[in-house]
């Protein structure tokens, strides 16, 4: 197969560049980093013992999936400005979505993990908890919505309105779970679980938190050219997919 | 484009859509029968006079919710079938005008539904509402049905005429109604005095509901264009 | 002890799950660069 061999002469570079490939390698000295002061270097907290190590997991993916989702919400605006009207923006919208959903999936799971642990129950219908669910859900449809098919502008309309819709959803959806909460406090389950941080936590938080960012830069640079490509086979045209599609069959 | 023209195109819209449901007695045939069904069915998985009587008005707008999907695939299925929405588009219809008049229509079928499931919980789980909750019930469904009239119509239109909405619609809507859900279920437990709460607590719950019908019957309003316009 | 097992779960689902994410995201775009030449692309 010649498209094979073709892609293994310049495997190299393929959405990579030097730029990316030297934050990748930053990110992953980062990732060890992270790793080893989160599992072995800092010490146990006073009130959640050991259990405090998930959080240097789970608070920076929260933190980089509602960055990811402001991204999205910005690109998307700047989509329908007319004056910056570009499907770049589109497709880092896209491309910041998906890398939500990864780590916002990612920290329902580790939180959830780390509540058990220190509040003894997987779940509370508590507002942040419960808006954090709905805006999973609401950025999975959105990628359903991506999906749809269509001209890329077709495409990019649509989902840019459905971005902004979601910013608009999501306060009332927190504001209305707030409400419906307060009626009934006795769901305090949530005994004394403060983190006393002393200063090697807060580093490792931190740490861990810019090791996260980075990442996301990398992923969504990736993604981004990933998804031009994507469009630019669209635009080249059915048959060349298609013959694509039977090479793939043909090695699979 | 002006303000006349835009309230007459959605006059014409609604009347067209609910003479076109009248005559093929879908939602008469089908929707409304299924709701109750709904009804029926949760005393069966409950199985408990007491606690039907309990979660009664959470169940009215669960089974209202569950209808909205129906409803909102019927009123774009008309439009989509034979590419009247297209047609409307490239008319230059005011997209306002056919947003407002889909939601009017929409709101107008809801009400009735909402009265059936309404009566369904009197007799079937012994809901008991007084005058004073009637009151209440009656203004809650009015301001709730705006709003899910609303956001079915604009998510309705953004899943029109596209593979796989019958799945995709549930998706998008139901984490977008869930303000209506909470909002509308507290002020009907009000009514119906679920639990000895008094009517006069259900009220404040109507601001949320207000402030969703507003929000999204305006920005719907203004986003339906770039929605279905290609 | 379950917090040990709790705790090396929550990074295993973090590092694993972007593991896969990010080989997702190269598999595919190596899989669309087929058609197109190097010289189109933007960023080369």
């Amino acid at each position: 197969m010649t498209a094979a061999s073709v892609d293994t002469n310049r495997r190299e570079r393929v959405t990579g560049t030097s730029f990316t490939r030297g934050l990748g390698a930053v990110t992953l000295v980062g990732i060890a980093w992270l790793v080893l002061f989160g599992l072995v270097v800092t010490p146990a907290d006073v009130n959640q013992g050991e259990s405090v190590r998930i959080m240097y997991a789970h608070v920076p993916g929260a933190w980089l999936a509602y960055l990811a989702f402001v991204v999205t919400a910005i690109s998307s605006a700047m989509y329908l400005f007319r004056r910056t009207r570009s499907l770049v923006w589109d497709r880092i919208a896209g491309a910041s979505a998906e890398i939500g959903v990864l780590f916002m999936g990612i920290s329902l799971v580790t939180g959830s993990l780390w509540g058990r642990l220190t509040w003894g129950t997987f779940w509370t219908w508590d507002a942040r908890l419960t808006t954090t669910a709905f805006l999973f859900i609401t950025y999975v449809g959105y990628l359903a919505v991506r999906n749809l098919g269509g001209t890329h502008h077709q495409r990019a309309r649509r989902s840019a309105v459905l971005a902004l819709l979601a910013v608009l959803e999501i306060p009332l959806v927190h504001f209305s779970v707030e409400l419906w909460n307060s009626l009934h406090q006795e769901a305090s389950v949530v005994g004394n679980t403060d983190v006393t941080m002393d200063g090697l936590m807060l580093f490792t938080l931190f740490l861990g938190v810019i090791v996260f960012t980075l990442m996301y830069v990398w992923m969504l640079m990736h993604r981004q050219r990933s998804l031009t490509l994507q469009d630019m086979v669209d635009d080249i045209g059915l048959d060349v997919a298609l013959a694509a599609r039977r090479a793939e069959a043909g090695s699979s | 484009m002006n303000v006349s023209s835009t309230f007459r195109v959605a006059r014409l819209i609604a009347a067209k859509d609910l003479r076109v449901e009248w005559r093929s007695r879908v939602v008469t045939n089908q929707v409304l029968p299924f709701a109750v069904l709904v009804m029926v069915l949760f005393a069966f998985a409950l199985d408990s006079d007491a606690v039907l009587e309990r979660v009664a008005p959470g169940l009215v707008w669960l089974a209202t919710i569950f209808s909205v999907l129906f409803l909102v695939a019927r009123t774009y299925a008309v439009e989509t079938a034979d590419g009247a929405l297209d047609a409307l588009r490239s008319a230059g219809v005011d997209p306002m005008g056919i947003f407002l008049g889909k939601t009017a229509a929409l709101a107008a079928q809801l009400l009735v539904l909402e009265a059936l499931l309404v009566s369904a919980a009197v007799i079937l789980y012994r809901a008991d509402p007084t005058p004073s909750g009637t009151v209440l019930l009656v203004t809650t469904a009015l301001v709730a049905t705006v709003g899910l009239a609303s956001v079915g119509t604009l998510y309705g239109g953004l899943a029109a005429g596209v593979k796989g909405r019958e799945t995709l619609l549930p998706l998008l809507l139901l984490p977008v109604v869930a303000p209506v859900l909470i909002g509308a279920t507290r002020a009907t437990e009000s009514a119906f005095r679920t639990n000895g709460i008094a009517v006069s607590e259900g009220w404040p719950w109507l601001g949320l509901l207000a402030v969703f019908a507003a929000i999204f019957s305006v920005v719907g309003a203004v986003a339906f264009g770039s929605l279905i316009d290609e | 002890m379950k917090d040990v097992g709790f705790i090396v779960a929550s990074y295993v689902i973090t590092f694993g799950s972007i593991g896969v994410f990010v080989s997702l995201i190269v598999s595919r775009a190596r899989r669309v660069s087929r058609q197109i030449p190097p010289e189109d692309r933007p960023w080369t």
